[in-house]
């Protein structure tokens, strides 16, 4: 398989999340659009590192996993986002009900 | 074809398909089930590029925690169709579609241009993917990244339940 397939397929999946974030307004769904973008570019990583194993051959194995273990790492980062986001919008909830993200420019006064 | 290209087109296919119902879907319970479907064909393109590893953690991590948690915050709070905000101005929809397929176009025709793109990935075999080598580079050369990932979790821990605390 060519790069490229991955490449543009990781490019489609961040757009799509990217319109997502942009055209809906329910707080959830605008952060599982950021958690899709964040898989896209996991994807890549992947695909890359798996490119890298096939042009560097088996003796460089340590770079090939440098970008696994990067990808590891951005999973832990969503997971610990995850948790202080969902609080954030709970709180939004309680105090707005509604998970409508325009309510917040109350926050300006 | 073979059997590896067919795989990955279909993997490709849900995984599109899904992530646009993600957007599309009015009521949140079936975006988020959308979304799973997403991460498990993500997984299957993991699977296709021997990282085993990364797509059994995204299996637990992704589909099996994060989106339980999105699952249960929007049962918790009785979201569905009906309390859905509305966009009003039907104008913000369509620009937003048409900035996001510009900035696809864009990136697509930059990416044309450049000639590393036809270089192969390895499917199906190579061992870098694989449990013991990751663990041997993940406890040897990113053995400290990996302690300050748990100070994180701790930190993260903490703002979740000092934030959602009632009127401390």
């Amino acid at each position: 398989m060519p790069v490229y397939y991955y490449i543009f397929l990781a490019v489609a999946l961040f757009c799509i999340g990217i319109i997502g974030v942009l055209i809906r307004r329910n707080a959830i769904i605008i952060f599982m659009c950021v958690e899709l973008m964040l898989n896209a570019a996991n994807l890549l990583l992947v695909a890359f590192s798996k490119m890298h194993h096939e042009v560097l051959g088996s003796n460089q194995q340590s770079a090939a996993g440098d970008a696994q273990i990067f990808v590891f790492f951005i999973m832990v980062v969503a997971a610990a986002e995850v948790t202080v986001g969902l609080a954030i919008i709970v709180m939004l909830y309680r105090n707005t009900h509604s998970v409508d993200v325009n309510f917040l420019n109350r926050l300006k006064n | 074809m073979s059997i590896v290209e067919i795989l990955f087109w279909f993997l490709s296919i849900l995984a599109l398909g899904g992530a646009a119902m993600v957007v599309a879907s009015k009521s949140p319970v079936h975006s988020i089930l959308y979304l799973i479907l997403t991460f498990f064909a993500i997984s299957g393109h993991y699977i296709l590029l021997n990282a085993q590893f990364l797509a059994i953690v995204n299996v637990i991590v992704y589909a099996g925690a994060i989106m339980v948690l999105f699952l249960f915050v929007v049962m918790l709070m009785n979201l569905n169709a009906d309390s859905e905000p509305q966009q009003k101005n039907k104008w913000l929809l369509y620009i937003g579609g048409i900035a996001g397929g510009s900035l696809l176009l864009v990136i697509v025709a930059a990416l044309k241009q450049t000639a590393a793109t036809t270089q192969l990935v390895q499917m199906n075999n190579g061992d870098a993917g694989l449990i013991k080598n990751l663990g041997m580079v993940l406890f040897t050369e990113y053995v400290f990244p990996f302690e300050i990932s748990s100070v994180l979790f701790l930190s993260a821990m903490i703002g979740a339940v000092v934030i959602s605390k009632k009127e401390a």
